[in-house]
């Protein structure tokens, strides 16, 4: 289980975090001044399950209250889901928490350009897609979700093969996500959020190792679509780091066919190592948010017109695959 | 100008209390309830008609009434409470083709308000959050209820297409909870301990009775042409819904979810059919904003607050209804 030790100022009690912890306290007695605007102190969290019983060590009252305030909430249900069956406390408290080492300890991630992406508006942030699984997509929600002034809660658009799958599809709705189609995006982004896509898809997680860092084919375009519906402006991104985590040097077909899944990666340690061969590379990483594209000077009916969804997509890629380079002549190595 | 408003289904929980809610309405003249069965207890300010909706009687009896407004509230819900699926089928589908033939047949029906499903909508992976009333259903549901629903909803369409005098308003509600309607899902809810399918959460909407209620009364005294999601606010995932009702529960794999479900549910008054076990694995979001927006209806209950209204219910003893 992984232990949390939030060290820098970034993990401070966000607006909203503090606001729930004083608006929504119940009939017990509330404690104002104390609570908000204070960095999260030391704290040991282990993660049993979905419920999220944390088992604290040595904390002070405030901070112990709030916590069992948060497990009394988790075991009554009094909490709120969004349409989509997003769970914001679940998400702050467990689901990022568990993905924060390994940001900070094990990839070391430098983010670039966050004022590129908006504080209070909607935006597409579109990026590229490496590294077997999806961990680039959650290093991104934790970045956007620590390091952004407004703490942005990162609303990705995944595959359908994502919610047909058990427990990642659930996690993935309450840490969220949903399914990548038109209705579904536009209502985000309709709501002022800031949604994020993947335009490769599994071409690009299944990619093999000797085509790192070359953008694949970018889809239908359909993420545009509902960009030039909505006027939210289009963030590019580059990541640079997921590819080097998994290197996937072989796919076997057969395998992936007989488990219905859309590759089966074989890398130096997987599967030989079995699940010592599952542990991702201690690779670098940086993720840059670029010049946002704007999507609101468009006539009328832009979204409809194929020409200019395929312009707007090759420039989001052209702008990618050239942050892309720029970040990889500024890491020093791959494991840097 | 006189009005006569035809209930069908009054038998049953829902379809009474709507006859009494317009029996009281002062802009209504006479309220006619049609069902197969007498109801349980006689309903004040009703003439009852004893009428099987699957042969042509009703027409005689909506004729000589001079009927204006027909309220369909007579698709059933559940297999158990009609006597086997094939009785089940025949009501609601004969039975509504039945009963729009006679509408057809009657000049001096206005309006027709049709009580239906959103489980028309099926279920799936590939659904989106919200289902809004134009959207085709990706995962159609193939079996029992849901399927029935979305054959009446097609019979429905094409009277509208050979009557369009008639305003035709078609309902699709969420799961109806309150603290005296039995549905197959309460009885789920109800169970002792409740099964649930492992590794998936399902987002679940729900309508308080009052609103279910509340919304027929409203489409009957101002028709709108269209059909209309009506759902309280929010959802619910299911973990949340056992944890906000105090239930002790129980993950189960989804092949073995049916049996174990049936185990635990040996009066058989929750369901586990194919289509009910899809619901419970991926739940369904809808959209409401025509039902403010052109229906002019605001539920007074949200789903979590419908929802709560059966944990604070004993266990009624009144039929199965929905």
């Amino acid at each position: 289980m992984p232990d949390t030790r939030p060290e820098d100022a970034s993990n401070a009690l966000s607006p909203s975090k503090a606001a729930r912890l004083v608006g929504n306290t119940g009939p017990q007695p509330v404690r104002p001044a104390a609570v908000p605007a204070r960095p999260d102190p030391r704290r040991l969290a282990a993660v049993s399950d979905d419920v999220g019983v944390l088992v604290d060590a040595g904390l002070e009252s405030a901070e112990d209250e709030s916590l069992l305030e948060f497990v009394r909430r988790r075991l009554t249900g009094d909490y709120a889901v969004d349409d989509f069956g997003f769970d914001p406390e679940l998400t702050d408290r467990v689901l990022l928490a568990a993905l924060r080492p390994l940001y900070r300890s094990w990839f070391r991630v430098e983010v670039t350009g966050l004022e590129n992406v908006p504080s209070d508006a909607a935006a597409l942030v579109v990026a590229n897609h490496s590294g077997v699984i999806a961990i680039d997509a959650m290093m991104t929600q934790v970045a956007l979700h620590d390091e952004h002034p407004a703490h942005r809660h990162l609303r990705m658009l995944g595959a359908n093969l994502v919610f047909s799958t058990p427990f990642l599809g659930e996690a993935a709705r309450k840490a969220g996500h949903t399914l990548a189609c038109h209705p579904d995006a536009e209502r985000l982004l309709g709501a002022g959020e800031v949604v994020g896509v993947w335009p490769e898809g599994f071409k690009g997680v299944g990619k093999p190792f000797s085509q790192r860092y070359k953008l694949q084919r970018f889809g239908r375009g359909g993420f545009v679509a509902a960009a030039l519906r909505t006027g939210a402006p289009i963030v590019p991104t580059a990541i640079v780091g997921a590819e080097e985590i998994y290197p996937m040097v072989g796919n076997a077909k057969t395998v992936a066919r007989i488990l219905g899944l859309p590759y089966f990666p074989i890398t130096p340690l997987f599967p030989w190592l079995g699940p010592l061969g599952m542990v991702p590379l201690p690779s670098k990483w940086l993720i840059h948010f670029g010049e946002p594209i704007p999507t609101d000077g468009f006539p009328e009916g832009a979204a409809d017109d194929p020409m200019v969804v395929f312009n707007l997509t090759d420039q989001v890629r052209e702008q990618i695959q050239h942050s892309l380079y720029r970040l990889l002549v500024k890491r020093p190595s791959a494991f840097g | 100008m006189t009005r006569t408003v035809l209930v069908t289904g009054v038998s049953r929980y829902l379809g009474g209390q709507m006859a009494s809610r317009l029996a009281a309405d002062p802009d209504v003249d006479a309220v006619i309830g049609v069902d197969v069965v007498a109801p349980p207890e006689p309903i004040e300010g009703i003439e009852f008609v004893r009428a099987d909706i699957r042969n042509p009687i009703i027409a005689k009896v909506m004729g000589e009434a001079s009927v204006d407004t027909v309220v369909h509230m007579g698709v059933i819900a559940t297999q158990k409470q009609a006597g086997g699926r094939s009785t089940m089928k025949e009501i609601n589908v004969i039975g509504t083709m039945q009963l729009l033939a006679a509408c057809q047949r009657t000049p001096s029906v206005r309006s027709l308000v049709v009580k239906s499903t959103a489980s028309v909508y099926g279920c799936g992976p590939k659904d989106p959050a919200r289902f809004t009333e134009d959207m085709e259903p990706w995962h159609a549901p193939s079996s029992g209820w849901a399927k029935d629903s979305v054959e009446v909803e097609a019979y429905v369409r094409g009277f509208g297409r050979r009557r369009p005098d008639v305003t035709v308003t078609t309902l699709r509600f969420a799961n109806v909870v309150g603290p005296r309607v039995q549905t197959s899902l309460t009885a789920y809810f109800r169970l002792p301990v409740v099964p649930t399918v492992l590794g998936y959460d399902p987002r679940l909407t729900f309508v308080h009775e009052e609103d279910l209620l509340g919304a027929v009364h409203h489409a009957v005294g101002r028709p709108r042409q269209g059909t209309f999601n009506v759902s309280g606010d929010g959802v619910l995932t299911l973990s949340q819904a056992l944890r906000r009702a105090r239930k002790a529960w129980v993950a189960v794999p989804s092949p073995l979810f049916g049996p174990v479900g049936r185990t635990l549910s040996p009066a058989g008054l929750a369901d586990f059919s194919s289509e009910a076990v899809r619901y419970l694995t991926y739940g369904r979001g809808l959209d409401t904003s025509a039902m403010r927006a052109v229906l002019g209806y605001e539920p007074q209950f949200t789903s979590a607050e419908a929802f709560d209204g059966l944990r604070h219910a004993g266990r009624p003893a009144g039929v199965v209804d929905a």
